[in-house]
């Protein structure tokens, strides 16, 4: 259908379109910025005007970062986490989920009312902090693990996934025999590939991102993730400017090689930190889209 | 009554139950097969959910944890805790922050996504369309510590972009630390969560928007409505009831003005006297300077007051026939 515009629609689609593109600029800049920055020298970069393109180029910043134990640690620490902690979450939230499928589960309405009663009141953070200290969690790896292994809001999803399954195939397979347990790995699972890598990404991304709880509960150096030791090290470069109090190695790394001052050197360590996101986003995309739809009509 | 209604949808009519040959205990027992996939669940959930929210009770005691006395030999001082914070030095700008800063947060930050998706409907380039979704919602899934690290980068007085725009077309001379000026800490705040937010926000109102029936518009076309009156007089009006479920959402989190972009933007103590919200003073008196009673008694007073904003958002939404659950 051919359709004349008229003159003043033409004019607001030419806004909308400058005011999109900029805002996409203004979201891709940041990082185009930092990634320039990350592959300048570093004593250039503090003369300042280092914009959309490197001045004096160099790997140098990468290659400190790739050498520095305390981050190489942090990074594996990060995957670990992120590995052990998503298929715990996932697997224990949705056995979860099936069990309160179930219409002949004893005590179905009573464990409802319970995990629901969750998402509106907690104990806060500093009962939560003495409750895992008591149970001296503190410093261990499991911390990061096993507080967030049941996700009451993953569980409603799940369930609401299941319940959308067509009844006959979990009542044929009882009648062949198989197991309740059966019926979750062999039946439940497979057909919940979807909502498993919907949930599974935001889960993921959760425990990659989260600096926070390692913040309070972890002191040994070689349990902080990557997250929490940039923190660090970007706090300590603002209290640089301040004191002489420098308490992260990566700060006395960067006085050991004169030529990399914090900035660059600090913006390479953003980027490799974002890098992992960036790289699987793209293929994420239509899952998280569909996740986001299916948590919101739940509500 | 949040649980009540959400039980109501949640659960459906139960099936009719099974011949009652046993009692509920045998036939507890019976199904164990079943209630094993459930009790490892309850019994995380009780631990990690509901142990903490016994140690409320510290809120009205003097606890100390380095006595390594059990909770319950501490002695109960009523409410000490809530009256010394109330009578707190800082109590009145923790207040105003947290007011100010949310209210900020939810009338610019919630139109945002709106106007965001609004203007997204309009493009009929898929490909310029797609490729605008995919650079905005990205900043949704780095933490805050990266948008941080950004904001701080862009805003520095070393190479900072901001500072180098605005020496470029005259507007300063000297670069401004604008993370260490307290006039400038609303706006920062605010940008940056929008930065952060609007593109993921906006995908609850594009798929309202997609379900608006197209023979509107080609109505609309035909009677000559300009595009302007079409958003105006159609596509709004469509989308109002997910607009309402989700601004009673975020009415029922008016408290919760922020924590980790707080704490990681207002690194400067200079700020404090702006950015200093409940929730930061909570985690900076709880475990900075280790007075737990008296945090967990100001998480408390807070915990409290958001009940009641979430029940009365709930009770907002029902009137207006929009009831969230």
């Amino acid at each position: 259908m051919l359709k004349r515009i008229s003159f003043s629609d033409k004019v607001m689609l030419v806004v909308i379109y400058t005011m999109l593109t900029l805002l996409a600029f203004s979201a891709l800049y940041p990082f185009w910025n930092a990634l320039v920055v990350s592959f300048n020298v570093g004593v250039d970069t503090a003369k300042g005007g280092i914009t959309f393109w490197p001045r004096e180029f160099t790997l140098e910043n990468y290659q400190v970062i790739l050498k520095d134990d305390r981050l190489i640690n942090g990074f594996l620490i990060s995957i670990a986490r992120v590995v052990i902690g998503t298929v715990s979450s996932i697997f224990m939230t949705a056995l979860l989920a099936f069990g309160m499928t179930r219409a002949d589960l004893i005590g179905r309405k009573f464990y409802m009312i319970f995990f629901v009663f969750t998402m509106y009141f907690g104990g806060g953070l500093i009962p939560t902090y003495l409750l895992i200290r008591s149970l001296g969690m503190m410093d261990t790896f499991a911390v990061f693990i096993i507080p967030s292994l049941i996700s009451v809001w993953n569980m409603i999803i799940f369930r609401t996934f299941f319940k959308g399954l067509p009844v006959g195939l979990e009542e044929s397979a009882s009648i062949d025999g198989c197991s309740t347990w059966g019926i979750f790995f062999k039946i439940i699972l497979p057909l919940s590939g979807p909502v498993i890598a919907t949930l599974a990404l935001f889960t993921a991304v959760g425990h990659w991102n989260d600096w926070f709880m390692p913040s309070i509960y972890i002191t040994n150096d070689k349990l902080l993730p990557i997250q929490t030791i940039l923190r660090q090290t970007l706090n300590s470069n603002i209290v640089s400017g301040q004191s002489s109090v420098l308490d992260s190695a990566s700060v006395a790394l960067m006085q050991q090689t004169k030529k990399v001052t914090s900035k660059s050197l600090t913006m390479a360590m953003m980027i490799v930190v974002t890098l992992p996101i960036i790289s699987v986003y793209p293929f994420l995309q239509k899952y998280f889209v569909k996740g986001v739809l299916v948590g919101s009509l739940k509500e | 009554m949040p649980q009540a209604t959400t039980e109501q949808q949640l659960l459906p009519v139960p099936p009719p139950p099974k011949p009652r040959s046993k009692s509920p205990i045998a036939r507890f027992f019976r199904q164990w097969d079943i209630q094993l996939m459930v009790i490892p669940g309850i019994i995380l959930v009780f631990i990690f959910s509901y142990l903490p929210m016994y140690g409320i009770l510290t809120g009205f005691m003097d606890y100390n944890l380095f006595t390594g006395a059990h909770i319950w030999e501490n002695p109960w001082v009523g409410f000490k805790h809530f009256e010394a914070f109330f009578h707190a030095p800082e109590f009145g700008r923790l207040i105003r922050n947290t007011v100010v800063i949310s209210l900020l947060k939810f009338f610019i930050g919630f139109p945002a996504p709106i106007i965001l998706a609004l203007l997204l409907n309009e493009v009929r380039h898929m490909f310029f369309k797609r490729t605008i979704q995919t650079i905005t919602y990205l900043p949704h899934f780095l933490s805050w510590v990266i948008v941080a690290g950004l904001a701080m980068a862009m805003l520095s007085t070393e190479n900072g972009s901001v500072n180098m725009i605005l020496q470029q077309v005259g507007a300063i001379d000297e670069p401004i630390n604008f993370l260490s000026m307290k006039e400038y800490f609303w706006p920062i705040l605010i940008s940056v969560n929008v930065w952060k937010e609007i593109g993921f926000n906006s995908i609850v109102y594009l798929a309202a928007i997609a379900s608006v029936d197209p023979h509107l518009y080609e109505a609309a076309d035909i009677d000559g409505a300009s595009k302007f009156k079409q958003i105006y007089l159609i596509t709004l009006p469509s989308i109002i009831p997910v607009v309402v479920i989700f601004m009673i959402l975020a009415i029922g989190n008016l408290l919760n003005a922020g924590f980790e972009d707080i704490l990681l933007l207002a690194t400067n103590p200079v700020l404090r006297s702006v950015s200093d919200v409940i929730d930061t003073y909570v985690y900076r008196v709880g475990l900075g300077t280790h007075r737990y009673s008296y945090a967990v008694a100001i998480g408390l007073f807070k915990a409290v007051i958001s009940i009641g904003m979430l029940s009365m958002a709930n009770l907002l939404a029902r009137r207006s026939g929009n009831s969230l659950w």
